[in-house]
């Protein structure tokens, strides 16, 4: 069935069957049994980047682009690692990075993970802690 | 000398706990002006090539890193030329005109300035606000917050209080530390607690930022509200972030599944000395308009910690209630405030709180204390523990849901030890410090964690820092609580990890419900468009709010008929008209005596009577009782016995005790002295009284008797009042002659005869 943004929200109840776990599990395959048996680990509790993207569509769908675009971006870093996020994060704190660092996690977010538009908003900070003085002297 | 007299009445008042805190006047260089700053800028907007070049009034070589990022990622140019061509009336007009739906409002804030919309709501009088934000908050149904925290960090206690706050309905559970080491344990207890009080419950740990993430990661927690923005830019690099680096913090805990507001609010600005000379007001538009732009689903917003500062300049309230609105409008989900101490006056917090309340917000405080202010270590607590027979009172005085339920103390008792034992069991399971059985035991009868047997901090602090390094994680926890037969709290937890992978509750306004379904803004949106739309507290809910554990039955309030029944008087015959000078009548109404045994004192008619007769007789006159049936109005009763008295004088009594003395020569509504405090008169009165009257019977000078006066009686006794009066009204027979009665010995014998039938 195609997927509408309109419609299918909650996908945990209206549309389960588009939403797995990054180790591939559906939604009703996550029980106390499963746990018993062991074939659950908490690395797979998580969203993956397609459920992410397709709580973007709905975003966007109920008029809410900059919440979707956040939600598209948070489908980017599913696949950025724990360490490597708060990396970034404080690598984007003021005065913590020259613009050629800014740069530098910008090419990674790109060409590691495939991350474009987090990239893309990562050098828009380069550009405007440039033009405020928030870069670090390096 | 005169002028160093002063007024008793304003020392008086200088003592008031409201008279700790400061008013000051607006400091507007300081950013101590609630709305209409002098520096903040007149509205504009100007787009070249689908490009922001012009911001209120800066041109693009002149923004600063908010400018920037509001004019790339919060201006939608497609609608800007419409809505920024409309002026601030028309605006202002629109947000309370029911005929403009949220949808057309949301869709013109999105082309809207910061300076637009701060001069547009800044237009609103407070009542218009509240309106306004009734239509505009995002979720059908309010909701609400608490705060579960308590200062010797123990875990049974955090659990217990935590179930209590699930089962009382909050939707949302944020707890934090004393000693930040702490933060995993807590948040732990916090979340097991609140699984165990009812599933579907969110739950977070306020602390730094990366801890923060660490365990919403593991799955410790579920939600953050931490992502902090402020106004100006020195303030945002003072907290040392920028609107990147929140913003991607945002995205990175959608990333892990977790849901995220934003924290702004008016004051934070001048509070860190950088307001620049703006308004509170326009600095929250600022805040909110990245907010949005950030992609937050949400903030928590209404000045938060800063409220007291905020408060005291004029129009703070209204600026706060502004700031409400402002998010609503942006389409944010909104923590509305009420959180931290507004004021030492219980008044001034209340009247406070209406802004919000009445309208309903997505969470109506942002943190309502579910223990005693002692144990609050966010700073107090606006609202604690102390206070909930008052909110839930006045939801049920306004038919307003606030979003706290009602909870009998055996049903707290109940959550509480299963919360306490649940917590003790992963306590063994992960060989933490042992939570003993004294432990649980305090936890579930606690008044705070004074009543809680001391822990060793230094090992607990150990068990905490083991969560984090070997990465115990929520699916760990429901898998110990399943081995130890937890097994539905164990599926609530699982519950909530299923939650992160479906990750709806990332949609604006997203609460979960005990059956795990999610309730957000996309499907379950407010479309309040006036009268009998959107949300009204109606049927099963309403009649969950209304019914409080210490609420009485009217119809078996001051039913006595169970009692065993005592013979006090019996009836002799038709009361004829005295002849004695000194013939006092004792009137009593319909029901005294005979179905009612005792006055709204408590004093039992028995007595009354035989005090009044003393009395009478102590002053030298001649007592005579007679039942007016034909009444049940005091001034009657009093005035028919007077017509019937010897002396044309009589005491007129209501069984719930309200008596006067008449005379017959008066207008029945008239009297020589009326009681009508009942509650406050004693057999000594009634006595007096008795005197009194017999007093006036014999031509004596006469002092009136002596009452008390209680003011709060009606307020403590109207309902009483009403029920015992409906009973004596019941037992009126319209054209019934009054009776002379006699009063039954105690030993079950009338005074010179027995009663009718024998005894």
């Amino acid at each position: 069935m195609v997927f509408d943004a309109a419609r299918d929200y909650p996908l945990g109840t209206r549309r389960p069957d588009l939403v797995r776990t990054p180790g591939g599990l559906a939604l009703d395959e996550l029980t106390l049994d499963a746990v018993r048996t062991g074939l659950l680990e908490a690395s797979d509790l998580r969203a993956t980047a397609e459920t992410l993207r397709l709580q973007g569509e709905v975003a966007r769908a109920a008029n809410r682009p900059e919440l979707a675009a956040n939600l598209d971006r948070g489908a980017e870093l599913t696949a950025v690692p724990d360490e490597v996020i708060l990396e970034i994060y404080t690598a984007l704190r003021p005065h913590r990075s020259t613009a050629e660092q800014l740069e530098r996690w910008a090419e990674r977010l790109e060409q590691e993970f495939g991350a474009t538009m987090t990239a893309a908003f990562v050098r828009e900070a380069r550009e405007v802690y440039a033009k405020r003085n928030l870069l670090s002297p390096g | 000398m005169s002028e160093q007299r002063r007024s008793r009445r304003f020392v008086e008042r200088e003592q008031r706990e409201l008279r700790r805190e400061l008013l000051i006047t607006p400091c507007p260089e300081l950013g101590l002006v609630a709305m209409s700053g002098p520096n903040d800028p007149e509205p504009g907007l100007e787009v070249r090539d689908r490009r922001v070049v012009s911001l209120d009034g800066r041109s693009e070589d002149e923004f600063d890193a908010l400018d920037h990022f509001i004019a790339r990622h919060g201006i939608d140019v497609d609608v800007a030329a419409e809505a920024m061509a409309l002026d601030d009336a028309e605006l202002a007009r629109r947000l309370v005109d029911i005929d403009v739906p949220r949808e057309e409002l949301v869709r013109l804030a999105r082309g809207l300035t910061p300076a637009r919309l701060a001069r547009a709501v800044a237009l609103l009088d407070p009542v218009e606000m509240m309106f306004a934000l009734k239509k505009l908050r995002a979720r059908r149904a309010p909701a609400n917050q608490a705060h579960v925290t308590n200062l010797k960090e123990n875990p049974a206690l955090l659990a217990a209080d935590a179930a209590e706050a699930a089962a009382r309905g909050f939707a949302e559970i944020e707890t934090t530390v004393g000693v930040s080491r702490y933060a995993a344990l807590n948040a732990m207890a916090v979340l097991v607690g609140a699984q165990s009080g009812r599933a579907g419950v969110l739950t977070q740990c306020a602390i730094e930022e990366r801890r923060s993430l660490q365990l919403a990661i593991q799955g410790i927690t579920t939600y953050a509200e931490t992502l902090s923005v402020y106004g100006t830019e020195p303030v945002f690099v003072d907290g040392d972030d920028t609107p990147w680096s929140k913003g991607f913090l945002n995205s990175a805990y959608a990333s892990r599944g977790i849901k995220v507001r934003f924290t702004s609010g008016g004051g934070s600005e001048a509070l860190m000395g950088h307001a620049g000379g703006c308004s509170m007001l326009y600095l929250e538009a600022r805040c909110l308009c990245l907010a949005r732009a950030a992609g937050s689903q949400g903030v928590q917003n209404g000045s938060i910690s800063c409220v007291a500062l905020v408060m005291s300049v004029p129009a703070g309230n209204r600026e706060i209630l502004a700031e409400n609105l402002l998010a609503a409008w942006l389409d944010l989900e909104v923590a509305s405030g009420n959180d931290a101490i507004a004021s030492h006056s219980p008044t001034r917090r209340t009247a406070k709180l209406m802004g919000q309340f009445l309208p309903g917000t997505d969470f109506v405080t942002s943190g309502w204390s579910v223990m005693p202010r002692y144990d609050n270590m966010f700073g107090g607590g606006n609202y604690d523990a102390d206070d909930i027979d008052e909110w839930l009172t006045i939801q049920r005085d306004w038919q307003v849901d606030g979003g706290i339920e009602p909870l009998s103390e055996a049903e707290a008792t109940r959550v509480r030890e299963r919360a306490a034992r649940a917590i003790q069991s992963v306590f063994a399971a992960f060989e933490f410090p042992a939570i003993s059985d004294a432990e649980v035991k305090a936890a579930m009868y606690a008044l705070d964690s004074r009543d809680l047997p001391d822990r060793d901090r230094a090992a607990d602090v150990a068990a905490a820092d083991r969560v984090l390094v070997e990465q115990i994680s929520g699916l760990d926890v429901a898998r110990e609580l399943d081995r130890r037969g937890f097994t539905e709290v164990a599926e609530a937890i699982l519950g909530m990890q299923r939650q992160r992978v479906s990750a709806d509750y990332l949609q604006t306004s997203a609460i979960v419900d005990s059956s795990g379904a999610v309730s957000a803004a996309v499907n379950d949106p407010n479309r309040y468009t006036g009268p009998g739309t959107g949300y009204h507290l109606d049927g099963e809910r309403w009649q969950r709010l209304q019914h409080l554990p210490h609420e009485l039955d009217a119809r078996t309030l001051e039913d006595t008929s169970a009692l065993p029944a005592q013979v006090v008087v019996v009836e002799k015959h038709v009361a004829a008209i005295g002849n004695e000078p000194g013939d006092v009548v004792i009137a009593v109404g319909p029901a005294f005596a005979d179905g009612l045994q005792a006055t709204i004192g408590g004093i039992a008619h028995r007595d009354v009577i035989e005090a009044l007769m003393e009395g009478v007789r102590d002053a030298g006159a001649e007592p005579r009782l007679v039942r007016v049936r034909r009444a049940s109005d005091v001034a009657f009763i009093g005035h028919d016995g007077a017509l019937l008295a010897g002396s044309r004088v009589a005491v007129g009594i209501q069984s719930k005790g309200t008596t006067v003395i008449h005379r017959a020569d008066l207008q029945p509504l008239d009297n020589l002295e009326l009681f009508g405090m009942a509650p406050s008169l004693t057999l000594d009165s009634y006595r007096a009284i008795g005197r009194n009257a017999a007093g006036y019977a014999l031509g004596q000078r006469v002092g009136p008797v002596p009452t008390v006066m209680d003011n709060f009686a009606r307020a403590k006794l109207i309902v009483r009042t009403t029920l015992l009066h409906a009973r004596e009204t019941a037992a009126v027979a319209p054209d019934a002659p009054p009776l002379e009665l006699e009063l039954v010995e105690t030993n079950g014998t009338s005074a010179d005869r027995p009663p009718k039938g024998g005894a």
